[in-house]
């Protein structure tokens, strides 16, 4: 019972970090069709980018942890967010209309175009932090096993659920989230009604990077180590997590980031480490045969 | 004086397929302009080319007397003109005040509310349906969507794809005095493409045959009306 009860907080804690690269992905999804591969890589700059500003924040002599954390998550978002711009403006726009594994192929190319880039410029080796919030409550103790809730686990909560519901009202309430999902739903008549739909499609690679970024500062707290690769494997799991919970709905984002989360360390804690990935995408598979369209996604319809 | 639309020479093509050849047509400030033709003849092509998707492949697209031609969709669009499209195309998972409020991206953020009640002093079902989503509604209810959209950027030129596709005769009646109201009342010029060609032709000051992507014949509605080869093309089966 103890075990289970810490697995499932660690399950969620990881599961939120999923969940926040998996909008970027499904997002992206839902505007242009697309999968954008780079979108992984995108992540692992973010985390590569709070680093850099951790580090520069204390050599600065900026002690004050809240301020140093909030000012690294503003700058790694920020940063995250042009190289998003980017990507969208030099490998995709330019084939807009071109046949469909065009842009495919291109994210691709993106994806190791960034990897390049960070292993040259910042070294290939791993690179480790200092724990910047240490400690944290015991919750319970049954035979022998304490179960653990770091104040890290609940920062990593807190913040992903106050950036998703930003991100929420955003999309919900804001006349951008209203163009963000007529693009959506129909790109030609949003261009119909006077919307720049390139500039939305701008915005949405925006603020699909600027949550990476959320989502690599979360896990350089977490796990306290990064290199230039963890783009990869966790961009994968996030994809996963978007198919999972059904590519282009929101929720279904979070929710399959949760479930993934869950899957892999439930599936570490009780089975073997080494198949956590095969058990990931195995269930993938099984809900894919009987949900075709995900968990939350709709049934695809022809626009006539 | 220069008319407010105006095409000259333009052609079109889907992929390989030649759409459009060679359309030269005006629409003058305050007519209604309708286009008759059989499907696929070229109708929704055209409308959709002077939108500027697809682009024109060559010819002349005037708008106010300046070129609009090679111009981006959105930036046309954001000159006073305005489409209810072929199929509605409605924002089926928005409400219908979203869909609304999305036609009025073009004439800011100023006074919606008067825009709002115009839409609905002309369309009053759309009033009862508000919170309802756009897919929800009937195939009429989203016609007057669809044209309360459009006329939520007070375009000076409405361009209307076949409005009463698949409705009942007494909606069709409803939509059709709807639009003869806007022009006698605002002035509004309409540009409409119809199947229904008596309807059609009957509201209308000017029509145009399209025929395989070519004007073959263009005159007042009385005009056209009274031709033979209309009434033996078009017209056969009675009065739609």
């Amino acid at each position: 019972m103890a075990y289970a009860l810490q697995q499932l907080i660690n399950g969620v804690t990881l599961g939120m970090i999923y969940g926040l690269i998996a909008v970027g992905y499904t997002m992206v999804y839902g505007i242009i069709g697309m999968i954008n591969f780079a979108h992984g890589d995108v992540f692992m700059v973010g985390a590569f980018l709070s680093l850099i500003a951790l580090l520069g924040l204390s050599a600065l002599g900026i002690t004050s942890v809240p301020l140093a954390l909030a000012l690294t998550l503003i700058f790694a978002a920020a940063i995250a967010a042009l190289y998003g711009w980017t990507v969208e403006r030099v490998a995709y726009r330019p084939l807009r209309g071109s046949f469909r594994l065009a842009p495919l192929i291109s994210a691709i190319g993106m994806s190791i175009t960034l990897q390049n880039f960070v292993q040259v410029s910042q070294g290939a080796r791993v690179k480790p932090i200092e724990p910047v919030i240490p400690g944290g409550i015991q919750i319970m103790n049954q035979g022998g096993f304490t179960v653990q809730l770091s104040w890290m686990q609940i920062a990593i909560v807190v913040i992903t659920l106050v950036i998703l519901g930003i991100f929420t009202w955003l999309v919900t309430r804001t006349p951008l989230g209203r163009t963000m999902r007529a693009c959506e739903q129909d790109l030609k008549m949003a261009s119909l009604l006077g919307i720049d739909t390139d500039r939305t499609i701008s915005l949405t690679f925006v603020i699909g990077a600027a949550l990476a970024a959320v989502a690599g500062f979360l896990f350089l707290l977490y796990y306290g180590v990064i290199d230039f690769y963890i783009g990869f494997i966790a961009g994968i799991k996030a994809f996963t997590a978007a198919v999972l919970g059904g590519i282009g709905s929101l929720p279904g984002a979070v929710l399959g980031g949760l479930l993934i989360g869950l899957i892999e360390v439930f599936w570490s804690a009780y089975f073997s480490v080494e198949y956590k990935d095969v058990a990931a995408f195995s269930i993938l598979i099984v809900v894919l045969i009987f949900l075709p369209t995900g968990i939350l996604g709709r049934a695809e319809v022809e626009k006539v | 004086m220069t008319a407010l639309l105006s095409l000259s020479g333009v052609t079109a093509f889907y992929g390989a397929i030649q759409a459009l050849r060679g359309i030269d047509l005006t629409v003058e400030k305050g007519e209604i302009v309708t286009l008759i033709g059989a499907n696929g003849a070229g109708k929704s092509t055209l409308m959709m080319t002077i939108c500027g998707n697809p682009r024109a492949r060559s010819g002349l697209i005037l708008h106010d007397g300046e070129d609009i031609t090679h111009w981006p969709t959105h930036r046309i669009m954001r000159r006073g003109i305005a489409q209810a499209p072929e199929g509605r195309r409605i924002f089926s998972r928005m409400t219908v005040h979203e869909n609304l409020l999305m036609g009025a991206e073009v004439a800011g953020r100023g006074d919606i509310e008067a825009l709002l009640d115009q839409v609905f002093t002309l369309f009053p079902r759309l009033k009862e349906r508000i919170g309802q989503r756009g897919g929800t509604l009937s195939g009429g209810e989203q016609q007057m969507l669809a044209i309360g959209r459009a006329l939520m950027s007070r375009p000076a030129l409405l361009l209307l794809d076949e409005p009463s596709l698949g409705l009942a005769p007494l909606v069709v009646r409803q939509i059709f005095g709807a639009i003869r109201d806007l022009n006698r009342q605002t002035g509004l010029t309409v540009l409409l493409v119809e199947q229904n060609a008596y309807q059609a032709l009957r509201l209308a000051h000017r029509g145009y045959v399209l025929v395989n992507g070519a004007i073959t014949m263009a005159g007042t509605g009385a005009e056209l009306l009274a031709r033979p080869e209309i009434r033996a093309a078009y017209l056969e089966g009675g009065h739609g």
